[in-house]
């Protein structure tokens, strides 16, 4: 008796201390995958966060050495400001931070501490200030990639100066400016706002941004109707045959295609038989439609599925047409279930890559897109075109722009988890 | 002699390859309550969704035989099966009201067939709705709120109201208290005798007390055919099959 009871102890604790290794396991999986994530997080935020502060140089330009009165400036328009020759008044208000350089040598190297576009950037201030422009104005220049890098700390300076891409004379007059107070730091607005470009610091995401809402906005256009509209003949009125079965593994087929070939599906046919404009985000939007319809039709089929037929039963008995029941019954409670797949669907869409490489949308843009027929690059192309780029300044803009994509796509699962969630608690 | 409403003549049902209900005729009076008997899977499920041809839904499902309303065949083609339903109503086994307001649910039907000629009317239809269903002495204060948030009785009861909504001439039940306690189910009987002045009822039931409470008829099915039919103090007292016999006195089903 007491050898039955010791037994069926020792089962029972056996079972226990696997029960307790089988929960050690769980954790543990669950920890590493944790690790990477943070890892990951860790890792881009680190490297990234630098692009969104830019460092800029303090200059004092003397306007009055280029009009006799600076109230004049009020009275031209744009226009005229643009045809005034500006570039060595520009380079001689940048040599005033060091009026004792004489050699040209020396002052070419000053002029390259600053962003290949210091005469526009004094333009444009006297354009948007241009009624009250004073005898001197102080205009903090944009630094350029080099010294923005050496003032956030990424470059390594105790290297030999040939393999230095800024000398040892710019880093004394960079020290002597910083000593001065002329060196600042200012929120990287233009890194938000404008395209591409070749100067690493005047490079910036909002072409991208743009060009990536853009496309998601048509592929939301395109899929979320046809995708909807699809799933609902499917699961609510075709007949189930071999022709509807076929259909179904055909879509299910389709999600599992690699997102490249719906890439040179477009080159061939999007863009090279119907001639549609090449880089843009309408067939970037067309593409990535082809690849979001079979998840949207497949989210949408199961949450169909999962409303009970008695529903459907009800609105028959009292006399309402199939489509009815379907439309007015059916539909509105699968909507949140069609949404949720909608959005993870156009998620995906955005982070996507591959097929945008076939299609153009790989090319080097400097305009932010106006319309969905402008030639654009996207956030997820960005960073792989940055990420190949020689310059120290792309290494956190790479970064800076896995941050955004990745914001987005957290923003995006939130919607899909807040639209989840309003809707089924409501009844 | 009431007068006949419903009569089924020689009517086959098949699943697919699988015969459901086999020559089943028999006719229901009108403003009456018929009850169908039977044990599980006998057919009587079958044969009310074919009043109604709820059966069409089911793609698999072909009626043969003749079912006569009013003496208009309602498998005939020119039947249309939406109209059909607004004479038939149905309430189901397990209620299911629509996942909306208490209002919504009862003014749906109306609403679609065009009944109510304005907003007042359509309100005026919801409340003698509910009234005839005894469930608006209950939920007169919130009829906005979730049809779905009722207690089962009550559910039930909006099924009703929704089916008596576009004022049908026949209410089928297929067992509409078998999810219900004895006090819903009390409530619902009870109704049941009252909705009869109006309306001809076909109750589907498992409980063979609950047919001998409300049916002045009974059918009693057993492996798809209509074994016998008769008034209902004649099934439960004396009835003329050994099969009828052995189900109601317990000795199976």
């Amino acid at each position: 008796m007491t050898d039955r009871i010791e037994q069926r102890i020792n089962s029972l604790n056996k079972r226990l201390n696997s029960e307790k290794r089988f929960r050690i396991y769980c954790i543990g999986a669950m920890s590493f995958a944790l690790a990477w994530v943070l890892i990951l997080f860790l890792n881009i935020f680190s490297s990234g966060y630098s692009a969104f502060y830019r460092t800029v140089i303090q200059v004092d330009v003397p306007f009055l050495n280029l009009i006799e009165d600076t109230t004049q400036f009020s009275e031209m328009s744009s226009e005229d400001i643009n045809n005034l020759s500006m570039y060595s008044f520009s380079k001689k208000a940048i040599y005033r931070l060091f009026p004792d350089i004489e050699e040209k040598k020396d002052k070419k190297m000053l002029i390259r501490l600053f962003s290949i576009e210091f005469e526009q950037e004094i333009r444009e201030f006297l354009k948007s200030n241009k009624s009250n422009i004073n005898e001197t104005e102080t205009i903090y220049l944009t630094a350029s990639d080099d010294v923005d890098q050496v003032n956030k700390g990424n470059y390594p300076r105790d290297l030999d100066e040939d393999k230095r891409r800024i000398k040892d004379i710019q880093l004394l007059f960079f020290d002597d400016l910083v000593d001065r107070g002329l060196v600042s730091y200012e929120f990287n607005l233009p890194f938000l706002m404008r395209g591409d470009s070749r100067e690493p610091e005047l490079a910036g995401v909002g072409g991208s941004i743009v060009g990536s809402l853009f496309t998601i906005l048509v592929v939301l256009i395109l899929s979320f109707p046809i995708g909807i509209f699809a799933a609902i003949y499917l699961e609510e009125f075709a007949p189930k045959n071999k022709v509807t079965d076929f259909i179904e593994i055909n879509i299910n087929n389709l999600a599992a295609v690699p997102s490249i070939v719906f890439g040179l599906l477009g080159l061939g046919i999007i863009l090279n038989t119907f001639g549609l404009p090449r880089s843009t985000p309408l067939v970037g939007g067309i593409v990535l439609s082809l690849m979001t319809l079979p998840t949207i039709i497949i989210a949408t089929r199961a949450s169909l599925r999962a409303v009970p037929p008695s529903i459907r039963e009800g609105a028959l008995a009292v006399g309402a047409t199939k489509m009815q029941a379907v439309m007015h019954h059916v539909v509105p409670v699968a909507m949140p279930g069609a949404l949720t797949g909608t959005i993870i669907g156009l998620a995906q869409a955005l982070g996507e890559t591959a097929p945008l490489l076939l299609i153009g949308m790989v090319a080097f843009v400097v305009d932010v897109p106006q319309t969905p027929l402008d030639a654009s690059a996207s956030l997820p192309v960005q960073v792989y075109l940055w990420s190949e780029s020689a310059e120290r300044g792309y290494v956190e803009k790479t970064s800076a722009t896995i941050m955004m994509l990745l914001g987005f796509l957290i923003l995006m699962n939130l919607a899909a988890v807040l639209i989840r969630r309003k809707f089924e608690t409501k009844w | 002699m009431k007068s006949i409403k419903i009569k089924a003549d020689n009517l086959n049902v098949y699943y697919g390859e699988k015969q459901a209900l086999f020559d089943v005729s028999m006719y229901m009076e009108e403003k009456q309550v018929t009850a169908l008997i039977g044990p599980s899977g006998c057919g009587k499920s079958t044969f009310i969704r074919c009043l109604n041809r709820m059966n069409d839904v089911i793609d698999i499902c072909k009626v043969q035989g003749k079912i006569e309303i009013d003496g208009n065949n309602i498998y005939a083609p020119s039947m249309q099966v939406e109209q059909l339903r607004e004479r038939v109503g149905m309430v189901f086994q397990k209620p299911n009201p629509f996942p909306k307001s208490i209002f919504e649910n009862v003014a749906y039907g109306p609403r679609i067939h065009g009944i109510a000629e304005n907003k007042s009317d359509l309100e005026e239809i919801v409340v003698n709705s509910l009234k005839k269903a005894a469930l608006f002495d209950e939920v007169k204060d919130r009829l906005n709120d979730a049809g779905t948030g009722l207690s089962g009785g009550q559910q039930q009861r909006l099924c009703i109201a929704r089916a008596i909504s576009v004022n049908p001439d026949i209410i089928l039940m297929d067992e509409p208290c078998s999810a219900l306690d004895p006090i819903a189910t009390a409530r619902i009987e009870e109704l049941m005798g009252e909705l009869k002045t109006e309306y001809t009822i076909i109750i589907v039931t498992h409980s063979m007390q609950q047919a001998a409470r409300v049916s002045s008829r009974t059918g009693f099915f057993h492996l798809g055919k209509l074994v016998e039919v008769d008034k209902t103090e004649t099934i439960f007292s004396n009835p003329s099959d050994q099969r009828t016999q052995d189900y109601i006195t317990g000795r199976f089903g």
